[in-house]
């Protein structure tokens, strides 16, 4: 009895040590660490960001996480994070938000991303207007011979209400860009919890119409042609494209911070993510890169 | 003297413990029933209940029908419940009445596993296996269904309801059997003709865990039904995707702002799951309570 005591004494003594270790054994070196959370379209990108700033700069650390732009933006306002990833713009009740805590956040272009519309490569449509994609997801288009492909029912896959990539396809895409409009996705649309999960439904099966970042479409998928209006061009998505201004529906990518006017290792990184090398990573990524400095 | 006086402080400490310990989970039971109320009752008065009780869910333009949610929860649940009854109860049977020692040794291991499979490992084998073979077994639009997560939900409840079901069996008096034997019956009609009935408390209460471990299960529905908030009332709903609440409170909890009329509504959506975890385990134990009763009277 009092020898298992003290055996269980002696390990809960250890962890303590083991403990107090972790915290103090920096040895002298300061240390500095930034929390990174976001969006998930933009959660490769900025990893890969994170992995080269800290190979080249020992001392700091950086953690990056994902969970949807609502999600880093409602961390960043309650200040467990120190930047936070959006594919959409802040929105004004997050910015009232902000102010109530007393905090002015800076905003930040670091790239730009385009929505790939994508379907299975067995299927036979290869270029789509937007307003027949706002049909599709309204569910007044209900099976692919209504837009030329073959006699299939149309499984219409979308991103969860918290993705930044949902707000805006459904702000440009469903009501194509006009702020009156209040159509909304159809229930029968399935929303998917990961960008992942969109490609494999759409690699798997023909019927699939699915979007998502130009980032994370893989071989597997068809991407579409799109256009304006229905007379075309119909434009695939890609970084030229993009930058050119030809297809219709790019976005900017954000970053945001707890201040306007950061210091320390927020601002030493900010400033690396718009040099050219960080900027090259994002065109690897198969995002559009930026060209202006904050 | 001393020893007496130690063995009592012992004594003393002990018993606190386990009575701290009694008291600490009906004390935790209450504070998480006050938080899910002061946190979701709000959402009465944020949305209105015709909005609350619509048939359409779309939160962030202010859509908060739950009903499409508490029926998919139901729909996937009931689902699996047909799954795992009769995969349950049979193999429970299986283990403690058919089986021969050495099977028996195997496979009450195995259950094991399946149990403390975590819930995300069999969501992946859904999304990869059964999602895309179900789209083509059963021609659909897509694999992801009511259906695949039924059949998800059930195979997570099965290693419940058989450890429980099996304890049950167990603890039918040998005498039961060897009465029936005697009488001529064969062995199916002594299984469900006394053994069954004899444990029957004990296997509906391993039913009730089971189908409320379904009822909760997250992630591997999250993965596999699609989520999509249509009122499943067609015939051939169970082969639509449907959302459930659980996926809904998991995937839109981390986004709300604290305190929005989204966020009470989530909230509320948990109230209400937790009043029909709390009817199911209400009417297990009536059910239990009943059957002992009766089988006292019939004793004494």
């Amino acid at each position: 009895m009092t020898k298992r005591t003290l055996i269980l004494l002696l390990i809960g003594l250890m962890l303590l040590l083991a403990g107090c270790r972790g915290d103090s054994g920096t040895s002298g070196q300061a240390s500095v660490s930034l929390q990174n959370k976001g969006s998930d379209t933009m959660v490769n990108l900025a990893l890969a960001w994170a992995e080269r700033y800290q190979a080249e700069h020992p001392e700091a650390s950086i953690s990056v996480t994902g969970g949807g732009s609502g999600t880093g933006l409602s961390a960043l306002l309650n200040g467990t994070v120190d930047i936070a990833n959006a594919s959409r713009a802040i929105k004004d009740e997050e910015l009232e938000q902000a102010q109530a805590a007393g905090f002015t956040p800076g905003e930040y272009v670091v790239a730009r991303d385009a929505i790939a519309v994508i379907v299975n490569p067995e299927n036979p449509v290869k270029e789509l207007t937007l307003a027949q994609i706002s049909a599709i997801y309204r569910c007044e288009i209900t099976n692919w011979s209504q837009v030329g492909g073959e006699d299939r029912p149309i499984v219409r896959l979308s991103r969860e209400t918290n993705s930044g990539t949902h707000v805006y396809f459904l702000e440009e895409v469903i009501r194509l860009g006009d702020k009156t409009n209040t159509d909304i996705f159809c229930a029968e649309t399935l929303l998917m919890p990961s960008s992942e999960g969109i490609i494999a439904e759409v690699a798997d099966n023909p019927n699939a119409i699915g979007y998502d970042g130009l980032g994370y479409v893989t071989e597997d998928v068809k991407m579409l042609a799109l256009s304006e209006n229905p007379a075309g061009p119909f434009i695939l998505p890609s970084v030229e494209n993009v930058n050119a201004g030809t297809y219709p529906i790019a976005r900017d990518l954000y970053m945001y911070t707890r201040t306007d006017t950061p210091d320390g290792l927020v601002k030493a990184y900010l400033e690396w993510v718009f040099s050219a090398e960080a900027q090259k990573i994002v065109s690897d990524l198969g995002f559009v890169p930026v060209e202006a400095a904050p | 003297m001393m020893e007496n006086s130690r063995t009592r402080r012992s004594e003393f400490a002990i018993t606190f413990f386990i009575k701290a310990a009694g008291y600490s989970s009906i004390l935790l039971v209450t504070a998480i029933f006050i938080f899910l109320m002061k946190e979701g009752l709000p959402a009465l008065g944020d949305v209105d209940l015709k909005t609350l009780f619509g048939s359409r869910w779309y939160p962030i333009e202010g859509y908060f029908g739950i009903w499409p949610l508490i029926l998919g929860s139901l729909l996937v649940t009931v689902g699996a419940a047909l799954v795992a009854i009769p995969l349950g109860v049979g193999t429970a049977v299986y283990i403690s009445e058919v089986a021969p020692a050495w099977i028996k040794e195997i496979l009450k291991p195995l259950i094991e596993i399946l149990a403390g499979l975590p819930s995300v490992v069999l969501g992946f084998l859904g999304i990869t296996v059964a999602v895309p073979l179900l789209r083509r077994l059963l021609d659909l639009p897509t694999g992801l269904t009511a259906f695949t997560g039924a059949v998800m939900l059930g195979l997570i409840s099965i290693p419940t309801i058989v450890s429980i079901g099996e304890d049950a069996l167990n603890t039918v008096p040998q005498s039961y059997r060897q009465a029936a034997l005697a009488l001529g019956a064969t062995r199916w009609q002594t299984i469900w003709g006394v053994t069954l009935p004899a444990a029957r408390s004990g296997v509906i209460t391993a039913i009730m865990l089971g189908i409320g471990r379904a009822l909760g299960e997250t992630m591997a529905v999250m993965m596999v039904t699609g989520n999509a908030p249509v009122l499943p009332i067609q015939w051939n709903a169970l082969f639509m995707p449907v959302r459930t609440m659980t996926a809904t409170i998991a995937s839109e909890m981390g986004e709300v702002a604290t305190g929005s009329a989204h966020y009470h509504v989530l909230f509320f959506i948990g109230i209400v799951l937790f009043l029909l975890s709390l009817i199911v385990n209400i009417f297990a134990s009536f059910v239990s309570s009943k059957q002992r009763r009766r089988a006292e009277r019939v004793l004494s």
